[in-house]
């Protein structure tokens, strides 16, 4: 919420794409038309590493698979020198680990690529602002990864509880994310303000993000099929 | 190799002044051994491996020709470059048995990591064995002729140099490509004499040649004093020399055919099954298209079940057209998803949270579910439906969601009220529930909720 979203706030969000099929990149480019400000393409993770470091986009859609290993490669070697860029991952596989391995380390979203440009530039332009951005299918893993988790009532000691167990609201919140819901049709659903659904999305990605069971990535390799 | 046995290792070290040491100190000594040679592995500052386990193999990727030397170091804990030096030694004093000893290695033990040998591959290109054969045969006369002309040190090294070059020529056509890679590297000083340089070439290296013959063949038979005790030796190298100026280039440029011969095979044949496989979905789905170019909607759902196929294909490695057999409730959805986006061209994104096995209630849940798919597609007007489904504990839960034009509960045209009961009805004859909402201009939600059945924990539900 700092410069970045400042920025994005006032102008067209600048987005940098990581792909490595030329056709997708110029599919996507189109797609975002003259909504966002489109300043580097790459087509692998040194390429991108490098352009990212110097075009400094405030979003970077980021394939999840890249020839050179993860998107998460991308996202791991810019996060501590560049904080204010932000990673939205999309992916064609669908693979959960791989999909996991990329939020983890820290992309603020993911949505599939079949997602329609309309939607896709929403989803950039609210990972602009700072939010997270779930689709459907994430808050689906996200569900299953922390229903497999055995919660403290079963006995399993935690280091930090809090991280590894998702509040009630903040499952609600998913399933109706799962179940196609907008969040707006989510806040209107609870009678809460958009404002607090996109905080429980955010407090899930960071329970995501910061939690340290390992169950996560076994969880994450056990699905291979979806 | 990373994986030191306790047996015998020797470790040199400060503490181990003997370098190729006696038997170790203890059992303890030798644990804290292997954490240091585990480092020095990892350091690379080694002289000596560890001991391999297992059967030998060759280690092409730390080999200079065949990975025989290599091999064997990592399998005896001994240094490469001793065991290599052993092995050249052991070439001169056996007259060139231990090289053959070398090659027969090369051929019948298998590279780390792989199951067949070189030999066992040979047995099936039967072009390879008769070349290899053929040039044997051709060798044999060659030196059934050497001692006609006093060459009489060469008849020594016959059968070595024969069965090398016969085991050569099948390695270099059935080794795999990183073998026949290291052969070329191997033969890269001789290629000098193979560029096409045209006649002026040709002409020099024949002349070349046939003074080296001149000279070889004079030296042989002449008798003279000075130096009859070269006679033997130097006879012998310069014919040698002259016939491979000669011939060598010719028999270099016979090999690397072979090789281009062999490589375009390969290529072709996975060009075949490519294009089999490939003909056989996407080129149809392709042509499909083409015919229907104006009607979009087939035209995206047709192009949609192809991606997921030919997806299916490369990342789970499922032949086109298969289906799994075991059928678990995610399976189920999955299957719905298929089929409504095949038939009636809209997206249906697909998303379960955990998973169990089908019984006739999930059964009936399932049927249900793909009825108010099949609903939504065709009525909502909607492009994108949703259908979520979740395995709890107690109960399986599925929402079929639209954002379509929705309907009044209340004013519900007969044929839309049919399939809400029937829907309706198919859930509460097995226990569970549905409930329908929607509204003017807002889409339509469909909730199914059926209790786990006499499955799992709870036995008693009938």
């Amino acid at each position: 919420m700092s410069t970045a979203s400042a920025r994005a706030g006032a102008s067209r969000p600048r987005v940098a794409i990581v792909d490595d099929h030329g056709l997708f990149r110029s599919g996507v480019r189109s797609e975002l038309g003259d909504q966002v400000e489109v300043v580097g393409e790459a087509d692998d993770v040194e390429p991108a590493i490098a352009m990212i470091g110097q075009a400094l986009p405030d979003v970077v859609l980021l394939d999840v698979h890249l020839p050179g290993g993860g998107g998460q490669l991308v996202v791991t070697a810019l996060k501590a020198a560049q904080p204010q860029v932000r990673f939205l991952a999309l992916s064609a596989s669908d693979a959960p680990e791989d999909v996991i391995a990329v939020i983890r380390a820290g992309a603020r979203g993911y949505v599939t690529k079949t997602i329609s440009g309309p939607d896709l530039i929403d989803a950039v332009r609210r990972v602009a602002a700072g939010d997270a951005v779930f689709s459907p299918r994430l808050a689906g893993f996200v569900l299953d990864a922390f229903a497999a988790l055995p919660s403290e009532a079963e006995g399993r000691p935690s280091f930090d509880p809090e991280l590894d167990q998702l509040t009630t609201r903040e499952r609600e919140v998913l399933r109706l994310i799962a179940r196609g819901y907008t969040y707006k049709e989510i806040a209107r659903e609870f009678t809460i303000s958009a404002r607090t659904v996109e905080t429980h999305v955010s407090s899930v990605l960071r329970k995501l993000q910061l939690s340290t069971r390992h169950q996560l990535t076994r969880w994450a390799a056990e699905r291979r099929l979806i | 190799m990373q994986n030191p046995t306790g047996s015998a290792p020797r470790p040199p070290g400060p503490e181990d002044t003997s370098r190729w040491g006696g038997p170790a100190a203890g059992w303890r000594a030798r644990e804290f051994r292997h954490e240091r040679w585990r480092e020095r592995w990892r350091s690379g500052h080694w002289a000596r491996g560890p001991r391999a386990d297992g059967p030998l193999r060759r280690a092409e990727e730390d080999g200079l020709v065949g990975g025989v030397a290599a091999g064997l170091a990592a399998r005896t804990g001994l240094d490469v470059s001793l065991v290599r030096l052993a092995l050249v030694l052991a070439a001169l004093v056996t007259f060139g048995y231990a090289a053959v000893a070398y090659v027969v290695a090369w051929l019948l033990v298998p590279v780390r990591g792989a199951d067949r040998s070189i030999a066992s591959r040979a047995r099936s290109d039967r072009r390879g064995v008769a070349l290899a054969a053929g040039l044997a045969t051709l060798l044999i006369v060659l030196l059934l002729i050497a001692p006609v002309l006093g060459a009489g040190l060469l008849t020594a090294v016959e059968w070595p140099l024969v069965i090398c070059t016969a085991a050569i020529v099948l390695i270099w056509r059935n080794g795999d490509a990183g073998e026949q890679a290291a052969m070329r590297h191997l033969a890269e000083p001789l290629r000098g004499f193979t560029g096409r340089r045209g006649r002026t070439g040709v002409l020099w290296r024949m002349g070349i040649a046939a003074v080296l013959l001149i000279a070889g063949t004079g030296i042989l038979v002449s008798g003279h004093e000075s130096i009859k005790l070269l006679k033997p030796l130097g006879g012998a190298v310069l014919v040698l020399a002259a016939i491979a100026i000669a011939l060598g280039p010719w028999w270099l440029g016979i090999a690397r055919d072979l090789v281009a011969e062999r490589r375009a095979r390969i290529r072709a044949e996975e060009r075949a099954d490519m294009a089999a496989r490939v003909h056989d979905s996407v080129l149809q789905t392709l042509a499909m298209i083409q015919r229907r170019a104006d009607q979009p909607q087939q035209v995206i759902q047709l192009a949609r079940a192809q991606e997921r196929e030919l997806r299916s294909w490369l990342f789970d490695g499922r032949a086109p057209g298969s289906m799994d057999d075991e059928m678990t409730l995610a399976a189920g959805v999955r299957r719905i998803q298929q089929e409504v986006e095949a038939r009636h061209g809209v997206t249906v994104e697909a998303v379960t949270v955990g998973d169990c096995e089908l019984d006739e209630d999930l059964g009936a849940l399932l049927a249900a579910a793909r009825e108010a798919t099949v609903n939504a597609a065709k009525w909502s007007g909607a492009d994108v439906i949703s259908l979520f489904a979740e395995v709890e504990s107690a109960e399986v839960s599925v929402f079929v969601r639209d954002r379509g034009k929705g309907f009044d509960p209340d004013a519900v045209p007969a044929d839309r009220k049919g399939l809400a009961e029937s829907i309706h009805a198919r859930m509460t004859r097995r226990g569970g529930s549905a409930t329908i909402r929607s509204a003017l201009g807002q889409g339509t939600e469909v909730s199914l909720t059926m209790p786990r059945g006499a499955g799992e924990r709870q036995p008693g539900r009938g």
